[in-house]
């Protein structure tokens, strides 16, 4: 049995845990309200884009034939993971993780350029494949639209001046504070949405369709890559809220058995007492 | 007076969704104005101001930083890349990024010279709208 100083001790460590699980706790909180309306506020644009995109693509009756929408073989794949800087977010790193290990596999490692977000993929990945992997840098805490149109523009090109031949995106999907999703998505070639409605519509296009497809396919890429961003961060938030609220639960738990062996050890230490002077005092009667 | 859908979206918010009378809107071939049953159409959008007409004759200017438009028969969608209303625009911040640019240009330092044009030019436009903006009132 341990001595009640150790117990104290104990106890002592788990409350200073409690009140760092529970900081952390409440900064995810924030971030993660913050981060969720991002998500929201980004959505009628990111739909609107897809629609538009699509009926350019269906309503255009010459075929475009835009880089950006060209099938090679597929001899080179880019991959682009995107993960987070720090732990103690439960399973969000782990998740992506081994969904981008799964991808690589399928390819094949020889045949894949890694580009990673997060250093925690970093870490990851560059231990774990042999292909070649290169981070990108990036402010998780303020993700701005330009962010996501550098890292798109750096796919483009290599796209564009065929260094690889398709490019995919494994990205965390946000569904709440307690669901999040490893998702992959083809970002190159572009494959746009087939669009019902108004493709019948025969609109007018200025200057050309094939101008307006080489403007509004690189945006279109930005879109989805400046989505999938806000989503992991999103993601990130939540299942780091979740799982220091579990810590904190976990770490009230530990603290209310601790004090109650504590209790049993005092108790246990006073009965021993009472029993010595009991003890010592019939020996003097003699 | 008959009414559209006007939406006017950028990738970080929804800045302007209900019904209009008109439009006046930047294309890249000129500017150009939408009413109810315009033919559908889709272009390109440059640098400059969109001019919104609201139902009781009001205007609101919005400056707006390049994009697309498509006119359908549901309404007009604006895509912009950015874009700020006319009164929220904060002029000073407008006149540093002026300064900011042109320092960058006159120096001639190893900047991306149509980076810093592009820069340049949705500065000015940003400080041309906050003050046609504060001009109509």
């Amino acid at each position: 049995m341990a001595t009640m100083r150790q117990i104290r001790s104990r106890i002592r460590v788990a409350k200073n845990i409690q009140q760092i699980t529970k900081a952390m706790k409440m900064v995810a909180a924030a971030r993660l309200r913050r981060a969720q309306d991002r998500v929201q506020a980004a959505r009628p644009y990111a739909q609107n884009m897809r629609d538009v995109v699509g009926r350019l693509s269906a309503s255009s009756s010459d075929d475009i034939a835009d880089v950006l929408l060209q099938r090679r073989d597929v001899a080179r794949v880019g991959i682009l993971v995107i993960s987070g800087d720090r732990g103690l977010c439960g399973s969000y790193n782990t998740a992506v993780l081994r969904l981008a290990q799964e991808v690589v596999v399928e390819y094949g490692a020889d045949r894949v350029q890694l580009y990673v977000v997060g250093n925690r993929g970093m870490a990851f990945l560059r231990r774990r494949m042999s292909c070649p992997t290169e981070q990108l840098a990036l402010n998780p805490n303020d993700i701005r639209y330009g962010d996501a149109a550098q890292i798109a523009n750096r796919l483009r090109r290599d796209f564009a001046e065929g260094r690889v031949d398709a490019v995919e995106i494994v990205y965390t999907e946000f569904g709440s504070a307690i669901a999040q999703r490893p998702r992959r998505l083809q970002l190159l070639p572009i494959a746009p949405d087939a669009a019902g409605d108004g493709a019948s519509d025969h609109p007018i296009f200025e200057p050309n369709p094939q101008v307006l497809a080489s403007e509004l396919l690189p945006r279109y890429l930005v879109t989805q890559v400046y989505s999938a961003l806000l989503e992991s961060i999103a993601s990130e938030q939540g299942a780091r809220m979740t799982s220091m609220t579990s810590a904190t639960d976990n770490a009230g738990k530990m603290i209310s058995s601790l004090t109650l062996s504590l209790n049993r050890a005092r108790q246990a230490a006073i009965t021993k007492e009472l029993a010595e002077i009991v003890g010592g005092a019939e020996a003097l009667k003699g | 007076m008959a009414t559209f859908q006007l939406r006017l979206v950028t990738p970080d918010a929804e800045l302007f969704g209900g019904p209009v009378v008109s439009v006046r809107l930047p294309g890249v071939m000129g500017s150009f104005g939408v009413r109810a049953g315009h033919a559908p159409l889709m272009t390109a959008l440059t640098v400059g101001s969109v001019v919104v007409t609201h139902e009781n004759g009001d205007t609101e200017l919005i400056a707006s930083s390049g994009g697309f438009v498509e006119v359908s028969r549901s309404g007009v969608t604006v895509l912009a890349d950015a874009a700020e209303r006319g009164k929220d625009i904060d002029v000073t911040r407008a006149e540093q990024a002026i300064g900011r640019a042109r320092a960058q240009l006159e120096s001639g330092e190893a900047v991306d010279y149509d980076t810093a044009r592009a820069a340049l030019d949705r500065a000015m436009n940003r400080l041309k709208v906050a003050q046609q903006a504060s001009d109509d009132r």
